[in-house]
Formats: structure tokens, sequence, C-alpha cells
């Protein structure tokens, strides 16, 4: 949150530039919608030319690294949903997958596969609000709808799964936090059957849609070395053809076990980044589809009485049972002390969770690697030299979710 | 001097032998490989780690707090190298008053956010970084939210 020194609420600061033409400061945010949250852009203008740019982020920052210090472990898993509120599974994946190394945790197969299954949807469910919102910004306000139809049927689902459409908290350190619910594969079936078709639907409206092609072709290209540089992943590398994905490179929850593709593009303009999140769903809708089909049976949390709750019914008839859910529930449990640094693939890059334990019952220190931070400092870099029409464009295609920026 | 149970790490080794004085320690845990970096030789480290040894990405840089122990702070580097499929962790530790360390914005430009936010947050200060400011608090607050000896509630002490 900072400066540089602006009367407040004045929006254009102006000066004579060395060129001849009058420079103009403008300030593009907290508010403005295309920034999706709460971003705020100093743009220094000279004519409709970006000179410089400077982010000003932290509106949304609520201390949750924090929280975390007195929280239990289990009790935390609420507050990685928060932070990137268009994809709360993977934030419930990576710290779940965090804090079960740290306590050298096997999770049974058709837990890992739910969580596969899910994670997919929630990539689709992201990148359908990403396409929606950034066809909005360029000015498509039929896909906006279209997109949030079909986003609507997977909150469904994870309504059935977890009884909460955003803030799921569904997976919890040793598996899920409830048996799947009966009917889930019809549901999902219902949904994978007509969930392609709509995809080429939304490829109908912009994919050769002159005002899409002549708004998204050649803007917003930064290098690829440039990108690496300063942190940038995710989809944005692989439309610069980098094939780097955590999915393949370090698989976590068996999905070494998955038949997909890493789609790449190399054009490395805001066209090639819609292209390659394209590819995506229809890869992740190939993910959740083999997940369903050959989802392993079995149970759906690790056997760890000391870590996971016990069974209902066990611990209304079973005295150990009882006493372990009753430390558990008033206690937590102990994490061995040590840290790891798990990594995985979220909707908009490398999510990393880097946890520390002293050995008790809450985490010493989680610290959230979110993929939005990396990637918007590579915003002054893109922009600058264009026009100021295109940072809309430019921004929305590096999709980025503010709370996960902030944290 | 090497530790023995590095000796089979190559990037250990490499590093060892670009400066037989920059690690102080180091272990692998849970298949992560940890280097303790003496903090003054923490930029020509990320340098030769960065340009010799392929690891072009700073992934995130962050700090833990120790206190009330000393050294107090631990300034955490994760390193990603896309060509060598391989993450190292670098750890400096750093005495409470005054904490002070290079940046390492001149290795990568993408440290530039992280090293702000261990400022803002922690307190710890980055020599040599182009835009040392506040980044996710306001600037006119006071004191650093992250230090174990910051208060969760109440008045701030």
């Amino acid at each position: 949150m900072s400066e540089p020194s602006l009367p407040e609420l004045v929006i254009a600061e102006e000066e004579q530039s060395p060129t001849g033409g009058r420079r103009m400061v403008l300030n593009m945010g907290p508010q403005h919608p295309s920034t999706h949250g709460v971003l705020r852009l100093l743009l220094e203008l000279d004519g409709e030319t970006i000179v410089s740019c400077q982010p000003d982020i932290g509106f949304l920052h609520t201390g949750i690294e924090k929280e975390f210090e007195v929280k239990n472990y289990q009790q935390a898993v609420t507050l990685t949903d928060r932070v990137d509120y268009l994809a709360p599974l993977s934030m419930n994946l990576g710290y779940c997958l965090a804090v079960e190394k740290l306590l050298q945790l096997e999770i049974p197969p058709q837990a890992q596969w739910m969580r596969v299954m899910l994670t997919e949807l929630t990539r689709l469910n992201s990148h359908l609000v990403w396409l929606g919102t950034h066809a909005l910004d360029i000015g498509a306000m039929t896909v906006f709808l279209y997109c949030f139809r079909e986003r609507e049927e997977i909150l469904k689902i994870f309504e059935q799964f977890s009884g909460q459409r955003m803030m799921t908290s569904y997976f919890r350190i040793g598996g899920l936090a409830l048996e799947p619910p009966r009917g889930w594969h019809e549901r999902i079936k219902t949904f994978l059957d007509i969930f392609p078709s709509r995809i080429d639907e939304y490829e109908n409206l912009l994919t050769n849609n002159r005002i899409w092609i002549g708004r998204t072709k050649g803007i917003g290209v930064i290098s690829l070395e440039d990108m690496l540089d300063l942190g940038v992943t995710g989809p944005m590398l692989r439309a610069a053809g980098l094939k780097m994905d955590t999915r393949k490179d370090a698989p976590y929850s068996s999905y070494e076990k998955f038949d997909f593709d890493v789609p790449t593009r190399t054009e490395n303009d805001v066209y090639a980044r819609y292209l390659v999140r394209l590819e995506e769903m229809r890869q992740s809708v190939r993910i959740v589809r083999q997940a369903m089909d050959g989802m392993p049976p079995g149970p759906w949390k690790a056997d760890a009485p000391h870590v996971v709750l016990p069974d209902r019914e066990k611990m209304k008839t079973q005295m150990e049972a009882l006493i372990y859910h009753f430390k558990i529930v008033t206690e937590g449990f102990r994490v061995p002390e040590g840290e790891v640094y798990q990594v995985i693939e979220s909707p908009r890059g490398e999510l990393g969770f880097y946890v520390v334990s002293d050995g008790t019952t809450n985490p010493y220190r989680v610290h959230m690697r979110t993929p939005s931070f990396g990637n918007l400092q590579a915003v002054p870099k893109m922009v600058e030299g264009i026009l100021i029409a295109d940072v809309i464009a430019s921004i929305g295609s590096m999709d980025f979710v503010l709370g996960d920026t902030d944290r | 001097m090497l530790p023995d149970h590095l000796k089979e790490q190559s990037a250990a080794v490499a590093v060892d032998a670009f400066d037989a004085d920059a690690i102080q320690g180091g272990k692998s845990e849970h298949g992560e490989l940890t280097l303790e970096i003496a903090p003054a030789k923490i930029a020509s480290v990320c340098g030769f780690l960065k340009y010799d040894q392929k690891f072009v990405r700073v992934s995130t840089v962050t700090a833990v707090d120790r206190y009330p122990a000393e050294p107090r702070f631990e300034i955490v580097y994760h390193l990603h190298s896309i060509e060598r499929n391989e993450r190292l962790r670098l750890k400096c530790r750093l005495a409470g008053a005054d904490a002070a360390i290079d940046s390492v914005t001149g290795v990568w430009r993408g440290a530039n956010w992280y090293e702000r936010e261990v400022f803002d947050l922690f307190g710890v200060r980055f020599l040599k970084h182009p835009d040392l400011r506040r980044i996710l608090m306001p600037d006119d607050w006071e004191g650093h939210p992250l230090r174990k000896d910051y208060p969760i509630m109440g008045p701030r002490a």
C-alpha cells in the first residue's frame, strides 16, 4: 500500500514531459471493475501510451499467515479457502499435502483420487470465472453469462460434497472431511457429458471472433526470460512455450496415474493465454472423467487415529475412539518438528506452502507462495509501452485473484 | 566446511567448491535439501546458483522469527531449477538487533516483492534493494505483524 505522493482522489497530475508531450498520472483502481478486486495501478501516460506503471497491492491483506499461528493444524484448513477464493480446493490440497508430508501420513487411494477429481473441477471453476470476466472486460458479455451457468453446476457439485458452495474446506489433513455423498457419480457424469460441448460454445463465440482477435492477438507480450526472472508461473509460461506444470514435473496426490497433456503455445500474447486455458479445461475434463471411472474403492481417510477424527458410530461405542476424538477436538494433534515446502499447480500457477513445525499442535509458521503475487510483479514490464486500452486485456490475461495476492 | 551428510548432494558440493566458507550447515529432510548460507555470502551464492547451477527461478523469499532465541531471524529462499527439475532451500540466520542482509534482487528481479514483504512483516532490511517500502501493510503502520512478539489482539506493545 503506498504512495507516489498524489493528492487524495485527484485523478491526474500533469507535468511537462521531456519529449514535449504532456504526461499524466492516472490512478486505475482500487475500485476499477476490471481489476477484479482491489488492485491499484498507477499509470504514467504520454497521450494514450503507458510510460510507466506501478502496482499498489495490500488492500485485501488480512493477516492470514499470522492467523495460522494461533489455529491448530486442522482448524487452519478453513483459512486456506479464503486466500484464493476462486480455487479453494487447490488451497486446501496444498496445505494438507504439506502437513501430511511432515506427519508422514499415507493417504488412501480413494481420497487421493477424490482430491484430484475435485481439484480439477476447481480448475474448471476458476478458469470459467476467468474466461467470463476477461471476456466481459473486453466487451463480450454473452460469454460471461454462459460461463457462470456452467460454474453454477460445479458449485452445486461442491455443495453436494461438502455442504458449501465456495469455502468448501473439504480436504482435511488425513483425507476428506466427509464421506463422498451418494449419487456424486451421476451428478458429475451429467456435468461431464454436457460440458465439452459448452467449451465449444465459448470457442464459437470467441476464437474466430474478429473483435476478440483484434483485442487480444499480439497484445500483452512479455519475454519468457523476463517472466521467469520476475516470478511468473502457470498458464502465462505455458503460453510462451515453456512446458512447466507441477502436476507433471513433481506429481502429487497420484497425478502420475492420470493421462493428460500440458497444452502450450508459443505466441505469448493474450490470445495464446486464452487458447492455453481453454485447452486446459478440456484436459481437466479428461482427468475428471478418468478419476470418476477409475475411482478406487476403500477408505476415504487415513488410518491414523491420532490425527483423523474417528467415525461417529465408533466414537459413540468405543472408549478409545472417544478419547482420540476428545484429544483431537480439544487440543489438536502434534506434528513432528521440521519444515516442508509443498508445491502444487493451482489454476493460476505455482502454489507453494512452506510449513514450519516446532512440534506443537499449532503451525509455527506458514508461508504461502501464491501465484497471483508472483504474476502481478510482471505487470509493469508487460504494460509499459502499450496503449491504455490494452492494459485491461493484458492484466485480464494474467488471471490474478487479489485475495491470493494480499493474503 | 561441507558436513559429511551433504556430500552426496550435487548442489551442496557445487556451492562448497564455489566458496568453501559459504555453507554453514544443512540437512536433507522429506526429500528437500536445505543449505545454511553465511548471510554475507548470500548474494554471491545466489548468483552462482542461478548462472552456473541453472536455478533460474526464485520461487519465494520469506522469513521465520525464532524469538526469543538468537539469532532470531531465518531468511528462507526457495529456488527452482526447471532444467534439473530440482528445488533447493537456502537459509540465512540473522541476529535480531537491526537485522539486515544483502538483497538478491540483483540476481532475480522477482525477489523484489518478496523482500519487500519480509521487510514489511518482519522488519528485516535488505541492503541494496531498489525500492524497499512496505507492500502489504499501510505506509504509516507501526511494527511488523509477523514478528512473534507482535500481539495477536489488544493494543500493540
